[in-house]
């Protein structure tokens, strides 16, 4: 009896070194390319392969840290970027209004064109969209971008909305409609604030999805002042033939650093590995 | 009286309320309308034209011809298979079964290393698509670490952009999606019951007989969920492939995005690159029909 209790528990430890060890196996594969990323970066003489700084230097950094190279591709990230997200969540959180409150025919095709139009590859209407950008006169414009690409965002962004909202009870509106409140008054001061940490949610998803975004300014933008970091990246280091790869890790670095600090937001929001799979469900 | 004086403006005033109540809808429908149903008849109109980007009046009705070129052309035919090596490759074997693997590991492991992968897989997830190419450009390049990595152990080493291009970018693609795949298994496996798996365990079956009757058929609905998801979303890869080879060499690693592209922009015939998108986007559009009916299907069951 002894015997085979201590059998089990030993079993069970080498069970979990194996585990470990596996896991540790597909992460030393997986952070190879992250850690050359980390330490060209701090190299003024990194190659394409993962070395040691020596010495570690901060020139990588000094040498893009120019308006040009950097400080306007970012800001025009951000306008893009800061725009599309302002928009998305501007138009989701009213169209998700009457989608979590009323009954009405038209809803079910409704949702089910939505989250028909979230699973459609975005890539394969830049053609199209590009002709009708220039038959518009909107190519080339960031309105015309912000825009286009604020609705590349919408279907998710609308149905996740939703679910939030869903997750509000109706009742607390109904003692404001009683007070005299309008519908879009119990909107914004009943209802948003109870659903604060969806829309937090949603607004960070979209900014991200948006900031890593390449192909739509890539095809919608062309002047060197309105690229953004996604593209001008591309310009900047794909273009010359003599690529500086410290500065190219360090740029990269930066470019990544919105991305990264807002998804360690979100997690912390939606604590771990999440209802991410829930809103995936639907 | 009430009843003589309600009905008639009932009915008005139900239209009316009805309208009122869609009205928040209208930003929302306006943009989807404008830039997304509006490009995609757009598509639909210009994929049967012959339309070039120089000259925008002379387009001209051309029926099914920019389809019957696709069809017959050795290059659509090629790019075809190489978005299905590249999506059966890096999507459905690739993310699909690496982010199973870990999420299952990750439920027996020490905490503190099931903290530093997921740190790490997530972290890949996160960057920019851009970034992404260019890491794995520099890892499988010439004298990159993986060539160092290939050298410790005597292998040959070669510029796997060069060798197999296709290969190249679909590993590019399996380190950066994978962690998607590992969320929503891992959010599928922790709503799985304890109890039902270790009654198995007590009925004496192994982990694997377990893995495959008890566990995977409990997730079945996240499975397809999320084939389809990682599907569609390997289906539009472009900055990825774009900037590691930019469908090179001799176009081995060029998938329909980017041969659409290269014919709608770089060779200005935006007719027939239409025609190309509209493959893509009816490719897509079947995926995600089956992704509909999935969810319904199960909703329906459950």
């Amino acid at each position: 009896m002894s015997n085979s209790l201590i059998n089990g528990g030993s079993r069970r430890h080498l069970h979990k070194v194996a585990v470990d060890v596996a896991l540790l196996v597909v992460a030393a594969g997986f952070v190879v390319p992250l850690l050359w990323l980390l330490l060209a970066a701090f190299d003024a003489r990194a190659g394409v392969s993962v070395a040691w700084p020596h010495p570690w230097t901060l020139d990588n950094f000094a040498s893009i840290l120019t308006y040009e190279t950097t400080y306007r591709p970012m800001l025009n990230g951000a306008i893009l970027c800061g725009g599309g997200t302002l928009v998305t969540v501007f138009a989701s959180v009213l169209a998700a209004y009457p989608l979590s409150r009323y009954h009405f025919r038209a809803k079910r095709p409704f949702l089910l064109t939505i989250l028909f139009a979230t699973g459609l590859p975005i890539t394969a209407i830049m053609v199209p969209v590009y002709g009708l950008f220039v038959q518009v006169n909107l190519i080339n414009t960031l309105t015309g971008t912000i825009l286009f690409m604020a609705t590349t965002a919408l279907p998710i962004s609308i149905w996740l909305t939703k679910n939030f909202m869903d997750g509000v009870p109706v009742e607390l509106e109904q003692a404001a409609w009683t007070d005299g409140a309008s519908t879009m008054q119990g909107l914004r001061s009943i209802v948003l604030p109870l659903m604060w940490p969806g829309l937090s949610v949603v607004t960070i998803y979209t900014f991200i999805g948006l900031w890593g975004n390449f192909f739509v300014p890539f095809v919608l933008l062309s002047s060197n002042d309105r690229l953004p970091a996604s593209v001008s990246i591309y310009t900047f280091f794909g273009q010359y033939g003599q690529v500086v790869y410290g500065q190219l890790a360090a740029y990269s670095m930066l470019y990544s650093l919105p991305a990264v600090l807002l998804y360690l937001v979100l997690s912390r929001r939606l604590g771990g590995a999440f209802s991410f799979g829930g809103a995936v469900k639907g | 009286m009430t009843v003589a004086t309600t009905q008639p403006p009932g009915t008005a005033a139900r239209l009316r309320r009805g309208l009122l109540q869609g009205l928040p809808l209208g930003p929302a429908v306006v943009l989807l309308g404008v830039f997304l149903v509006g490009p995609i008849l757009y598509c639909l109109y210009s994929a049967f034209t012959d339309m070039a980007l120089t000259g925008a009046a002379g387009a001209h009705f051309v029926g099914l011809d920019n389809f019957r070129k696709a069809f017959s052309s050795p290059e659509f035919q090629q790019s075809l298979v190489y978005t299905l090596i590249f999506t059966l490759v890096s999507a459905v074997i690739g993310q699909n079964l690496l982010g199973m693997l870990l999420a299952l590991l990750m439920r027996s492991g020490t905490s503190w290393i099931r903290a530093a992968v997921s740190a790490i897989v997530i972290g890949a997830w996160v960057m920019p698509e851009v970034v992404a190419g260019y890491l794995w450009s520099a890892f499988l390049g010439d004298d990159g670490s993986f060539n160092k990595i290939l050298g410790v152990f005597s292998l040959p080493s070669q510029d796997w952009l060069f060798s197999i291009p296709i290969l190249a970018v679909s590993l590019a693609n399996i380190w950066r999606g994978t962690a998607f795949s590992m969320l929503v298994y891992s959010a599928a496996l922790s709503e799985v019951p304890k109890e039902i798996e270790e009654s198995a365990t007590v009925d004496g079956a192994g982990t694997l007989q377990r893995l495959w009757s008890v566990t995977l058929p409990m997730i079945r609905r996240s499975i397809t969920t999320n084939l389809m998801l990682i599907t569609l979303q390997t289906l539009s890869v472009f900055g990825l492939i774009w900037t590691m080879t930019r469908g090179g060499p001799s176009n081995k690693s060029q998938t329909l995005p980017l041969f659409a592209y290269q014919q709608a922009f770089q060779l200005s015939q935006l007719g027939y690159g239409t025609a190309l998108a509209l493959v893509l986007l009816a490719i897509g559009g079947v995926f995600s029909l089956v992704y509909l009916r999935a969810l319904r299907l199960e909703d329906g069951r459950r």
